[in-house]
C-alpha cells in the first residue's frame, strides 16, 4: 500500500476540535501524523488538496444494499463503490434483503462480500425478529458474534409493543442498539404520501404524522423503561422530533437520524405523480422540513442517514400506488447536507459531526475523527464542484432518486477507507515524488 | 382556435376555462344529434378508441362507447375480467401492447390514482381519464357542468352543494375543481371520515351540518354511499348516515327555489336521496346521462381535432 500526503486542506476534525489549514499523513493504512508542513516521506503519494475539505470518512447508519436477493437493484460491491463516491467509508446495511438478515450466516455472507469489494466498511444490521415477521426475536448474540452491529426490522415497524420492549430489555443485556422503523401501521397502511393538501389534490390515501409521532412515542418510552439504547430511524415529523427533544431532555438514552430528502424537499414533490419522490415516511410538508432542521442546528437530530433504498424502473415504473418506497442517497447527502450549511443553518463542524462522528460513536465503530494511530478512513471533499445528477455519473447501479436531472453542489474527490483509495476524482492532482 | 391546451384529458386540475368552455359549447352543437333519427356523424370515422377499463362501470363505458359509435369510431373495449391484468401484467405492459396497435384515442377507467398519468407518459394516443382511484373523473364533472349551465344559463355565481363521501369520490373530486373553476361556489357537507384534510385546496368550503350546506344552495349534488363504508369504516350505519345526511324532501326545502338534484348514480335509494326525491322533478339525474354521451362526444371530437391538427403543425 502507498503511503500518502494529504497537503494543505482543510482539517476538519470536530472531535478533535480541527478546523484549519494542514496536511495529513497516511501511512501503512493508519492516520501517521496530522499537522502542518509534514515533509514527505520517500516513495509518497503526495496529494494537493488545498481548499478542499478533509473530514474523517463519513459513516451512514441506514442503507438497504439489497443483497442478497435483488441484485438486479444493488450489490454489495456497486452500493459501496457508491458509498465511497459519497465520501461514506462505512455504511450500516439494513436486514430487509432475501432472505432477510435474520442469522450468522446471512451476517458473514454480507461481511465477506463486502470485503470482497472492499468499497466500503459495511455493518450488518441484523433484524430484531425472525424473518422480520415480527413475532420471535432472532438470536442477538450468535448475531453480534458475527458482526452485526445493531438491531432493526427496518422496512417495516415491530407492530407489538410488547415483543419491542422484550427486544429491547434482551438488547439492554448485551449492550447492543436498537433501530426503530417508528410507524403505526393501523394508521399508514394503504397510505402512499404524506396526509394533507398532497394526499387531497392527488386522490390518494395518506399516511399522517400521527403514525410516526405515535411510533416513536411509544419506542421512546420503551426504551426508558427498559433503560435500553433505542436509535431512532428516518425521523420526518415536526412531532417526532419534539417527543425525541423532550426525551433526550428527561436523559433518556435515544439517538435519532433524519435522511437529506427530510431537509431538502417537501410532499410537493410528488406531484404529478412522480413516484421517485414517493418514500416511507413520505415526504412532509414545509413546516415539518423546517422542524427537522431546527432538529438538526439543536442536536435533537444527531445523524445524517441517507435510507438509501436502491428500486429498478420495475418497482418505481408503475402506477403509483403500487410503486416501492425509497430513493437512493449515498452519492446525493454530501452536496444535500452542504446546502444547510450554506443556507447558514449549521456549521461545517456540525455537518461532518452529523454525517460521520456522531453515527460512528452510535454504532460503536472506530472512525469518526482523524486522530494519529486511526485507520486512514477520511474523505476529501470539493464543496464548489458541481455535480450533475445523471445515471452515467453516478456509481448506484439504480437512479431512483427525485434530484435525477438536476445540479447540486459539493462532491467527495477522494476517499481513502483504511489508506487505501477506493474513490478519486483528482485526476492527475497526485503525484510521486522522491525528495 | 378550436383545440384544447393539453393532449389528453387527466383531471379538471389541468384544463383552463378555456377549455371547459371549449368542451361545452362543442357538446352544446353536438348534442341536438342524439335527438336525430340517425345518431351519427362522420368526424371519427377510420378512428379507432380503446376502452380500458380495469374496474367495473356499466355507465360510463355505456355512454364512452355510444359517444365514439356516434362519431363512427370504431372501438374496442377491454374489461378487467377479460384482460390480461388478472395474469399479472402490468399497465406498462398492456399500454405498450395496445401502444402497437395504434389507436387513435385511449379511454382508462382504473382503479387506481394518477393510472391516467401514468400511462400518458407511455403512449403516444390522446388518453382520457374515465375515472382514477379516488383521484378525478373529468368527464363527470364536465357532463354535470353541461347539466347545470343547460338549466342556468350560466354556473358563475351559482351555489353548489356536494354532500356524501368528498374523501373517496373521483366525481367530487373533479366537480369541485370545475364549478370553483368556472365561478361557482362549492360547499361540501358529509361525516368527518369522509371529508378530506385541506378540502380548500380542491375549492371547496366544509361545513357541518347537511341544513347548512343546502341553504340556498342551486345545485345540490349527492354522492353515493357505498354500503360497505359502514361499520367499523367510514360510517356507523347506512341508518344513520341517512338520517344525518340523507336527502328529503324536508331538507330540498332549505335550498334555492329553482334547485336541480344531480347524482352521479347509481343511486341508492332510502340512503343518500330519500326515494320521493329521486323521481322529484328538480332532479336531473336522467338528463346528467343523456348530456354523458354528448359531453363524450365533445371530448373525443376535440382531442382527435387537436391531435391532427398537431400533426399537421410538425410537418
Ligand atoms: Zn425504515
Amino acid at each position: 500500500m502507498t503511503d500518502l500526503l494529504l497537503r494543505n486542506g482543510r482539517i476538519m476534525d470536530p472531535a478533535n476540535g480541527l478546523d484549519g489549514p494542514g496536511d495529513i499523513l497516511v501511512r501503512n493504512g493508519r492516520i501517521e501524523a496530522v499537522g502542518h508542513g509534514i515533509p514527505a516521506p520517500d516513495g509518497c503519494l503526495l496529494v494537493d488538496v488545498t481548499g478542499r475539505w478533509v473530514t474523517p470518512g463519513l459513516v451512514d447508519l441506514h442503507v438497504h444494499l439489497r443483497e442478497p436477493g435483488e441484485e438486479y437493484k444493488e450489490t454489495i460491491a456497486s452500493g459501496t463503490r457508491a458509498a465511497a463516491a459519497g465520501g461514506f467509508t462505512a455504511v450500516a446495511a439494513m436486514p430487509n434483503t432475501l432472505p432477510p438478515n435474520d442469522s450468522a450466516a446471512v451476517t458473514r455472507f454480507i461481511l465477506e462480500r463486502a470485503r470482497d469489494a472492499g468499497n466500503a466498511r459495511v455493518h450488518p444490521v441484523a433484524a430484531i425478529t425472525k424473518g422480520r415477521a415480527g413475532k420471535e426475536l432472532s438470536e442477538f448474540d450468535d448475531l453480534l458474534r458475527a458482526g452485526a452491529a445493531a438491531f432493526s426490522d427496518d422496512g417495516s415497524p415491530v407492530r407489538d409493543a410488547g415483543l419491542m420492549r422484550i427486544a429491547l430489555e434482551y438488547a439492554r443485556g448485551l449492550d447492543a442498539l436498537i433501530i426503530s422503523h417508528a410507524e403505526e401501521p393501523a394508521l399508514s397502511e394503504g397510505g402512499c404520501v404524506n396526509e394533507g393538501r398532497i394526499s387531497t389534490l392527488l386522490g390518494l390515501k395518506g399516511i399522517p404524522w400521527a403514525a410516526e409521532d405515535i411510533a416513536v412515542f411509544r419506542d421512546v418510552a420503551l426504551a426508558e423503561l427498559t433503560g435500553a439504547r433505542l436509535h431512532v430511524a428516518h425521523v420526518s415529523t415536526r412531532g417526532a422530533v419534539e417527543i425525541i427533544r423532550r426525551a433526550k431532555g428527561r436523559g433518556a438514552r435515544v439517538s435519532a437520524e433524519t435522511a437529506p430528502h427530510y431537509f431538502s424537499l417537501t410532499e410537493e414533490a410528488v406531484l404529478g405523480f412522480d413516484t421517485r419522490a414517493k418514500m416511507n415516511p413520505p415526504l412532509r410538508t414545509e413546516e415539518d422540513r423546517q422542524a427537522i432542521i431546527e432538529g438538526l442546528t439543536d442536536g435533537t437530530l444527531d445523524v445524517i442517514a441517507t435510507d438509501h433504498a436502491p428500486h429498478s424502473s420495475l418497482e418505481k415504473d408503475v402506477e403509483f400506488p403500487l410503486a416501492a418506497n425509497g430513493i437512493i442517497g449515498l452519492e446525493t447527502a454530501f452536496p444535500l447536507s452542504l446546502a444547510l450549511v450554506r443556507a447558514g443553518r449549521l456549521d461545517p463542524a456540525d455537518l461532518v459531526r452529523l454525517l460521520s462522528t456522531t453515527p460512528a460513536q452510535i454504532l460503536g465503530i472506530p472512525g469518526g475523527a482523524l486522530r494519529p494511530g486511526d485507520r486512514a478512513d477520511i474523505a476529501v471533499f470539493d464543496p464548489e464542484r458541481p455535480f450533475e445528477v445523471t445515471p452515467e455519473n453516478l456509481f448506484s447501479a439504480s437512479h431512483n432518486t427525485p434530484f435525477l436531472g438536476t445540479t447540486l453542489t459539493g462532491r467527495a474527490v477522494l476517499t481513502l477507507v483504511g489508506g487505501r483509495i477506493v474513490h478519486n476524482l483528482l485526476g492527475t492532482g497526485g503525484r510521486t515524488e522522491s525528495p | 382556435m378550436n383545440r384544447l391546451s393539453s393532449r389528453h384529458v387527466l383531471g379538471i386540475e389541468h384544463m383552463t376555462v378555456r377549455d371547459v368552455e371549449l368542451v361545452l359549447d362543442t357538446a352544446d352543437a353536438l348534442k341536438n344529434i342524439l335527438d336525430r333519427p340517425i345518431k351519427k356523424v362522420p368526424p371519427l370515422r377510420g378512428r379507432s378508441v380503446v376502452h380500458l377499463f380495469f374496474e367495473p362501470s356499466t355507465r360510463t363505458r355505456l355512454s364512452f362507447e355510444l359517444a365514439a359509435k356516434r362519431l363512427s369510431a370504431d372501438t374496442v373495449s377491454v374489461t378487467a375480467a377479460a384482460s390480461s391484468v388478472v395474469k399479472g401484467e402490468s399497465l406498462l405492459d398492456t399500454a405498450l401492447n395496445i401502444e402497437a396497435m395504434r389507436p387513435d384515442i385511449i379511454v382508462l377507467r382504473h382503479p387506481l390514482s394518477g393510472a391516467p398519468h401514468f400511462l400518458a407518459r407511455h403512449v403516444n394516443a390522446p388518453v382520457i381519464n374515465a375515472g382514477d382511484g379516488a383521484n378525478e373523473h373529468p368527464s363527470q364533472a364536465l357532463l354535470d357542468l353541461f347539466t347545470v349551465r343547460e338549466r342556468f344559463g350560466r354556473i358563475t355565481g351559482l351555489r353548489i352543494a356536494i354532500i356524501g363521501d368528498i374523501s373517496h369520490s373521483r366525481v367530487a373530486h373533479s366537480d369541485i375543481r370545475a364549478f370553483d373553476k368556472m365561478g361557482a361556489e362549492v360547499t361540501v357537507c358529509g361525516p368527518g371520515t369522509m371529508i378530506p384534510p385541506y378540502v380548500d385546496a380542491l375549492g371547496a368550503k366544509s361545513v357541518r351540518s347537511v341544513e347548512e350546506a343546502l341553504d340556498g344552495a342551486d345545485v345540490v349534488m349527492v354522492l353515493r354511499i357505498q354500503k360497505e363504508r359502514q361499520g367499523g369504516c367510514l360510517v356507523p350505519s347506512v341508518r344513520e348516515y341517512a338520517h344525518l345526511y340523507g336527502i328529503t324532501r324536508d331538507r330540498l326545502r332549505l335550498a334555492g327555489p329553482d334547485v336541480v338534484l344531480m347524482h352521479p348514480g347509481p343511486v341508492n335509494q332510502g340512503v343518500e336521496l330519500a326515494p320521493d326525491v329521486f323521481n322529484d322533478s328538480r332532479s336531473v339525474i336522467l338528463d346528467q346521462v343523456t348530456n354523458g354521451v354528448a359531453v363524450r362526444m365533445a371530448l373525443l371530437s376535440l382531442l382527435i381535432i387537436s391531435d391532427t391538427n398537431r400533426e399537421g403543425d410538425g410537418t
